[in-house]
């Protein structure tokens, strides 16, 4: 396409570098109408970000209402268990109402969604996306991770009422220690399990310094499964090279009625809400009566309207440096590979000094090196 | 480089009385305590940045990201409840929400609760819990003369000693919540700025420790 980058807007920008993103890993652009019956999202309010919709009646006389939320949609619209997996991304307009206005406001949503046979490579897959997603918008990103299981496994072992398990997940969410080792101590639950509770709220670590502190805390077998599932994700996540970015916090806790398992967030430095959300929303697909797994996020690109997007500029992605050792065909065989892979790269034995650069990579006999990454 | 932490205080005893915890919590500006007009002080040194806000709109700024953390009292939080992480309970400003009516006030299970407050959301959350119809008359202060005029049957109010109250012949009927200041953080900010905003929460919970 022969348009700068910069006549474009920030969600604009975001979009068609977003969509190039999913189209790499298959994933097809879905198209669903502006308009969606009332009946659907009357029965399942809870998933939306906004119970407020707007409907009207069409010319028949039925109630229909101006999409709020698209993955509902899309659940809605795909076939009964065919045995496939479906790998969607969208862009749509969304209206909602925010929280502090009364009147409907616009929103441009671009997301993704994985629907059918979920396995630890799809749900590894999702996270990626969700992670280059963010690092399309900005290098100075973070997602966080939760799994259900951990909070719940835990309050089931505290043995609380209803009623107080809605309270300390809502302390659990705000990470208000004082307050719910309070509430603890009011219902006598074991000071054992307040410290578990505690520790589990305050958490905030990249994953791999977070497990082995996580598994101090668990009890029962749903935390040991969620533990399980987190520690495979996380050996995954750092063969793709995204562990650092990766943090586990608990207190993102979505409606159990929808979410089972992951639930993430993602986070841009200098935005003040979070620009991503995402999860594991099998529990809703069973609502729907669809007998499939589905993980998928969205990403909120009104967000960025106030976001100062500096995209760096570069004279070649890579630069490639090899030393006298290396035979020619080695040479040749890596600069090939990472041209196949999109990459510009520049080869040389002494680069220039003032070259920008996103990796400078050294080919030696022992292999391939990272020496530096500027992304 | 330390990144710089906004830290909005509540105008007024409370926020000096925070601003002290901070200083004696190793974070000080001693810009702060001059007489003048600026509106924020900083400690470049220590990576910190004061600013004084109207006590309730310390959550606005917080949550919003204005701030990176700040001083609010529990009725604010309540009150507005915002979108933050609630970090530590400084143990100071503690007073109560309560009902308080004339002293010889009897409530009339037969008609509708007139409530005058300055916090309908917490009002509303109370009755509701008590299934108790209510008429919400939304004031901005004095709200003791109400049941005086008689334009309200009780009000909702922070209490503290009880004094305002008594020398108006009205007296707190029933407890609603204890409050106290809270150090707030922007969800956010807590992220990008773990390290720094985690220091500071460790150094106030030293402090209220010493404190106690």
């Amino acid at each position: 396409m022969n348009v700068s980058a910069n006549v474009l807007k920030n969600d604009e920008r975001a979009i068609y570098q977003l969509r190039a993103l999913y189209k790499k890993y298959g994933y097809s652009h879905y198209k669903v109408s502006k308009f969606e019956e009332y009946d659907l999202y009357s029965r399942h309010k809870n998933f939306l970000v906004s119970q407020n919709v707007l409907t009207f009646t069409d010319t028949n006389g039925k109630l229909l209402a101006l999409k709020p939320d698209v993955t509902l949609s899309i659940i809605k619209h795909i076939p009964q268990n065919d045995g496939g997996t479906h790998k969607l991304c969208y862009n749509e307009n969304v209206y909602r109402t925010s929280a502090d206005s009364d009147g409907f406001r616009e929103i441009m949503q671009t997301g993704l969604e994985c629907i059918g046979e979920i396995d630890l490579y799809a749900e590894c897959e999702v996270l990626m996306l969700a992670m280059r997603s963010l690092e399309t918008i900005s290098a100075d990103y973070i997602l966080d991770l939760s799994h259900m299981g951990m909070v719940e496994g835990l309050l089931e072992e505290a043995m609380v009422d209803e009623e107080t398990r809605a309270e300390m997940i809502s302390l659990i969410e705000s990470k208000n220690v004082n307050a719910l080792v309070s509430v603890c101590k009011q219902r006598g639950v074991s000071l054992e399990m307040q410290l578990k509770l505690s520790q589990l709220t305050e958490m905030y670590l990249p994953i791999e310094r977070a497990l082995p502190l996580l598994s101090t805390l668990i009890v029962g077998e749903k935390m040991q499964v969620a533990y399980e599932k987190l520690s495979k994700i996380h050996a995954v996540m750092r063969e793709y090279g995204l562990s650092d970015r990766l943090y586990l916090d608990f207190s993102i806790v979505n409606d159990a009625t929808y979410y089972d398992s992951l639930s993430f967030q993602g986070f841009i430095n200098g935005i003040s809400e979070s620009v991503l959300s995402g999860g594991r929303y099998d529990r809703l697909m069973k609502q729907l009566s669809k007998n499939m797994g589905a993980i998928g996020f969205a990403v909120y690109l009104d967000r960025l309207e106030r976001f100062e997007w500096v995209e760096k500029q570069y004279d070649t992605d890579v630069v490639l440096l090899y030393d006298d050792d290396v035979t020619l065909e080695m040479i040749l065989k890596t600069q090939n590979e990472l041209i196949t892979n999109g990459f510009s790269v520049l080869t040389t034995k002494s680069p220039d000094q003032s070259l920008r650069f996103r990796k400078l990579l050294k080919l030696t006999e022992g292999g391939l090196q990272t020496l530096e990454t500027n992304d | 480089m330390k990144p710089m932490i906004n830290i909005a205080l509540p105008k007024g005893r409370l926020g000096e009385k925070a601003y002290g915890m901070f200083e004696k919590a190793g974070f000080e500006c001693p810009s702060i305590r001059e007489e003048s007009r600026k509106l924020i002080f900083e400690n470049t040194e220590l990576g910190v940045r004061y600013f004084w806000v109207k006590p309730s709109d310390v959550v606005i700024y917080v949550e919003r990201g204005a701030a990176d953390i700040g001083i609010a009292g529990k009725d604010i939080i309540l009150e507005y409840s915002p979108d933050i992480y609630e970090l530590a309970d400084l143990g100071i400003g503690k007073c109560r929400m309560a009902v308080a009516a004339k002293k010889d006030f009897c409530d009339p299970r037969d008609r509708t609760l007139r409530v005058a407050t300055k916090f309908p959301n917490i009002a509303r959350s109370y009755y509701a819990s008590l299934s108790r119809e209510i008429d919400i008359i939304k004031l901005n202060g004095s709200i003791e003369l109400a049941p005086i005029l008689g334009l309200s049957d009780v009000i909702v109010d922070i209490v503290e000693t009880g004094k305002t109250l008594y020398e108006n012949d009205l007296e707190p009927k029933n407890d609603i919540v204890s409050i106290s200041a809270r150090l707030i953080a922007n969800k956010v900010s807590y992220k990008f700025k773990n390290e720094s905003i985690r220091a500071i929460c460790e150094q106030m919970n030293r402090v209220l420790q010493e404190n106690k």
